[in-house]
C-alpha cells in the first residue's frame, strides 16, 4: 500500500447526503475479478446519460473541478459492501474522501485501500462547500500525522479522529495482513484453547 | 459484570489486543461468493499466502447467476468468468463450494442458515453486508470488503475495533397482516439510516419472541439499512429446533452441548446497553417504502411526509412522486418476491396463501425467485408452485436476481418494482428503476390488483 503523509489538492465538491456505493460503482460493473478498470465507471450512472452521453452537469464533468479530494454530503458510503467502490474512487485517482459522515463498512474498505475518509463537523463541510463555490481553485491540505485538515490561504483547519492503529498503517504503508500474519502463534494458541470453535461443516 | 448478548459471543472470540488499538477477533465460519473474493484469491496468491483455514469456508454463487436455464452455459462472458474463477478457486483450495446447480446452491444468506452451517454463538463473516441476516441465530454476522476477505483467508481474523451497544425492544401483539417485514421498515423510518452506524444491534421483546427464524432472519437482514454493522436476536426453544437435525448442525449428544452453551447466551438482566429504543407493537403497520433509501417508509394508509430538504426532493423526483401524495392506488407493472431478505418458504406461503384462486392483474410481470434450491423443491412440494402458475405468476430459479440486477433480471427505466428486498436505492434494480419495498403479503397484493392496495382494509 502507498504512504500516506501529506498532501493537499484541489477538491470536487459533491453536494449530496447518503451517497451509497451503488451509486458509487452500480452493480452491473462487478463482474471483474481484478481490481483494475473501476475508476472508468465511478459514479456511472450520474456522469452518463442511459445513451451514454455525458452528463455535462454533474460535476465530475464539469473542467471547473478538478482534484484528489472529493467533498461529499452526510453518510457517505452507505449500503452495501463492495470495496469496488472504494477501488472506483482511489482507480479515479482520489487520495482523500471528506464528509460529516461516513458509513462504517466504506469507512473501512477505503482506509485498506489507502484512500483516506476524513469525518469533519458539519459546520466545516458547510464551509468547504461555500468555499469551492466562491473559489473552485481552493487548495485543501492534509496532514495526517498532525490529524488535521485545511482550507489554505485562510484560518480553516480542523482536527479529525482516526484509529491510532490505522494512521500508523497508513504512515507506513502496511496493511493489515502483514500484522496479522506476525500473530499466527496467538491465532493457534486461540484455536487450541477455544472450546466452541467451528465444528466441521 | 452483567453482559448483553454480544459482549458474550464478541469475548469468547478474541485472540489479542493491540493497545489503544483494535482487536483481534477469530471468525468461525466465512461465506464466501463469486462477486467480492476473486481479489481477495488474487492477493493470496500474489503474496504466497496460504488459505489458513479452508475448512471453515463455504462458497455459494448467487449474485451474478441467471434465474432461467441455469443448466444451459451463461451467455455472458464476464459472468461465465466470474463463476468459473470462483470453482477454480474453491477447488485449487479445497473449499465447499455449492455451485450453480448444486442442490444446496443458494443466495449465502439463505443457504448457510437452512443447513444449519449458522448456528449460535458463533462470528461469522462474508463479503456482503446483508450477512446480518444470520444474527437472527445469536451470531455475531457482518459483512466485510475484499481486503477483509483477504485477511480472514490468511488469518482466520480480522482487526476490529469492538462496535457499540444499541438495543431495540417491540413489545405487544403485531396486528394481522404485518409481517416481520413491515416490523424492520417501520423501525428504520422511525430511527434512520444511520441510527446503528458504530452499533451492533440487539432486537429484544415478545415480537421478536414470538416470530419464526425465517422472521428473525427478515429482520436481522435489515440491520445494515439502518446502518448497524448487524443485528441480533438471543438464541431460544425456536432457534435450537431449528438448527436440530440441518445437514451441517451437530447431532446427538454434541448438538445437547451445545444447546446448554447457547443457553447462557442471552443479555443478563441488568446489563447495559449505548443506546435503546422502544417501540409498540399495536402502531405497526404494513409499511411501503416512497423514497430511495430504506429508512423512507411510510404506513400503507399514511401519505408521503411533505419535507423541505434538498435530499428529499432529489429522492422525489427520481421515484417521481409528490409530497403528501398516498401511495394507494398508484399502478405497479413489477412485482419481485425475493432476495436474502424475504425469499424463504414461509414468504411464499404467505404469498400463495393469498393468492391462491386469484389471478395476477395483467399488467403485471411478477418474478417469484426462491433463496435457495432446497427453497425451491419446497415450493414445489408444498404444491405452492401450482398455486403460482394458475395465477399467472413467473417462478424463476434461485439467486439474488433483482435485487441488485447483476444479471439479466432488470426491472425497465422509470418502472415501478414493488419489491421485497432491502434497498430502493437509485438503479439498484435496474438503470433508472423505481423500488417500492415492501412484505411479500404487500408484493403479492399488488400483483393481483396491478396497483398498490390498502391491504389493511381486506383484513379488517
Ligand atoms: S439477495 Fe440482494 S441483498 Fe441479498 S445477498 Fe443477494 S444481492 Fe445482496
Amino acid at each position: 500500500m502507498e504512504k500516506f503523509t501529506t498532501f493537499q489538492s484541489r477538491a470536487i465538491p459533491l453536494d449530496i447526503e447518503n451517497i451509497d456505493t451503488d451509486q458509487i460503482i452500480p452493480a452491473r460493473f462487478l463482474k471483474a475479478t481484478d481490481k483494475q478498470g473501476f475508476g472508468d465507471n465511478v459514479f456511472r450512472d450520474w456522469r452518463y446519460s442511459k445513451n451514454g452521453d455525458l452528463n455535462e452537469d454533474f460535476v465530475l464533468n464539469d473542467t471547473t473541478y478538478i482534484g484528489s479530494i472529493l467533498v461529499a454530503g452526510d453518510n457517505f458510503g452507505c449500503g452495501s459492501s463492495r470495496e469496488h467502490a472504494a477501488w472506483a474512487l482511489a482507480g479515479y485517482g482520489f487520495r482523500v474522501i471528506v464528509s460529516s459522515f461516513f458509513a462504517d463498512i466504506f469507512k473501512g474498505n477505503a482506509l485498506n485501500n489507502g484512500l483516506l475518509p476524513i469525518q469533519v463537523s458539519p459546520a466545516f463541510l458547510k464551509a468547504l462547500f461555500t468555499q469551492l463555490k466562491a473559489n473552485p481553485e481552493t487548495i485543501i491540505s492534509v496532514d495526517l500525522e498532525a490529524q488535521t485538515i485545511a482550507i489554505k490561504d485562510s484560518n480553516l483547519i480542523e482536527s479529525f479522529d482516526i484509529d491510532p492503529y490505522k494512521k500508523t498503517c497508513l504512515l507506513n504503508g502496511y496493511d493489515d495482513i502483514d500484522y496479522l500474519l506476525s500473530k499466527k502463534d496467538e491465532i493457534l494458541a486461540f484455536e487450541a484453547k477455544s472450546q466452541h470453535i467451528a465444528i466441521e461443516h | 459484570m452483567k453482559k448483553t448478548l454480544f459482549d458474550k459471543v464478541w469475548d469468547a472470540h478474541v485472540v489479542d489486543a493491540i493497545e489503544n488499538g483494535p482487536q483481534i477477533l477469530y471468525i468461525d465460519k466465512h461465506l464466501i461468493h463469486e462477486v467480492t473474493s476473486p481479489q481477495a484469491f488474487n492477493e493470496l496468491e500474489d503474496r504466497n499466502i496460504p488459505i489458513f483455514r479452508p475448512d471453515q469456508i463455504v462458497a455459494t454463487a448467487d449474485h451474478n447467476t441467471p434465474t432461467l436455464n441455469q443448466h444451459l452455459p451463461i451467455q455472458d462472458t464476464l459472468s461465465r468468468h466470474q463463476l468459473e474463477q470462483l470453482s477454480k478457486n474453491c477447488t485449487k483450495n479445497g473449499i465447499t463450494l455449492f455451485e450453480l446447480g448444486h442442490k444446496y446452491n443458494g443466495i449465502v444468506h439463505v443457504m448457510a442458515p437452512e443447513l444449519g452451517i449458522t448456528q449460535p454463538g458463533m462470528t461469522i463473516v462474508c463479503g456482503d453486508s446483508h450477512t446480518s441476516t444470520h444474527g437472527a441465530f445469536g451470531t455475531i454476522a457482518f459483512g466485510i470488503g475484499t481486503s477483509q476477505v483477504a485477511q480472514v483467508f490468511a488469518s482466520q481474523c480480522l482487526l476490529l475495533t469492538k462496535p457499540k451497544s444499541l438495543r431495540v425492544t417491540v413489545n405487544g401483539k403485531l396486528k394481522p397482516g404485518v409481517l416481520p417485514k413491515d416490523v424492520i421498515l417501520y423501525i428504520i423510518s422511525k430511527i434512520g439510516t444511520n441510527a446503528g452506524t458504530g452499533y451492533f444491534c440487539e432486537y429484544a421483546g415478545d415480537v421478536f419472541e414470538n416470530m419464526s427464524m425465517e422472521g428473525r432472519m427478515t429482520v436481522c437482514n435489515m440491520s445494515i439499512e439502518m446502518g448497524a454493522r448487524g443485528g441480533m436476536i438471543a438464541p431460544d426453544q425456536t432457534t435450537f429446533d431449528y438448527v436440530k437435525e440441518r445437514e451441517f448442525a451437530p447431532k446427538g449428544d454434541d448438538f445437547d452441548k451445545k444447546v446448554a452453551y447457547w443457553k447462557t447466551l442471552p443479555t443478563d438482566d441488568g446489563a447495559v446497553f449505548d443506546k435503546e429504543y422502544n417501540f409498540d407493537a399495536a402502531d405497526i403497520e404494513p409499511m411501503v417504502t416512497y423514497g430511495t433509501n430504506p429508512g423512507m417508509g411510510i404506513k400503507i394508509s399514511e401519505n408521503i411526509p411533505a419535507l423541505d430538504d434538498a435530499s428529499f426532493e432529489k429522492s422525489l423526483k427520481y421515484m417521481d412522486f409528490k409530497k403528501g401524495e398516498s401511495l394507494i392506488n398508484k399502478p405497479i407493472n413489477y412485482v419481485f418476491i425475493g432476495s436474502c431478505t424475504n425469499s424463504r418458504i414461509e414468504d411464499f406461503r404467505i404469498a400463495a396463501q393469498y393468492i391462491k384462486g386469484k389471478h395476477k392483474a395483467p399488467n403485471v410481470t411478477a418474478w417469484l425467485v426462491p433463496g435457495s434450491k432446497l427453497v425451491e423443491s419446497q415450493i414445489i412440494e408444498e404444491g405452492l408452485k401450482d398455486i403460482f402458475l394458475e395465477a399467472g405468476f413467473e417462478l424463476r430459479q434461485p439467486g439474488c436476481s433483482a435485487c441488485l440486477a447483476m444479471n439479466d433480471d432488470k426491472i425497465p427505466q422509470n418502472e415501478y418494482c414493488v419489491s421485497t428486498s432491502n434497498r430502493n436505492f437509485e438503479g439498484r434494480q435496474g438503470q433508472g428503476a423505481r423500488t417500492i419495498l415492501a412484505s411479500p403479503l404487500v408484493a403479492a397484493a399488488t400483483a393481483v390488483e396491478g396497483k398498490i392496495i390498502d391491504i389493511t382494509k381486506q383484513l379488517n
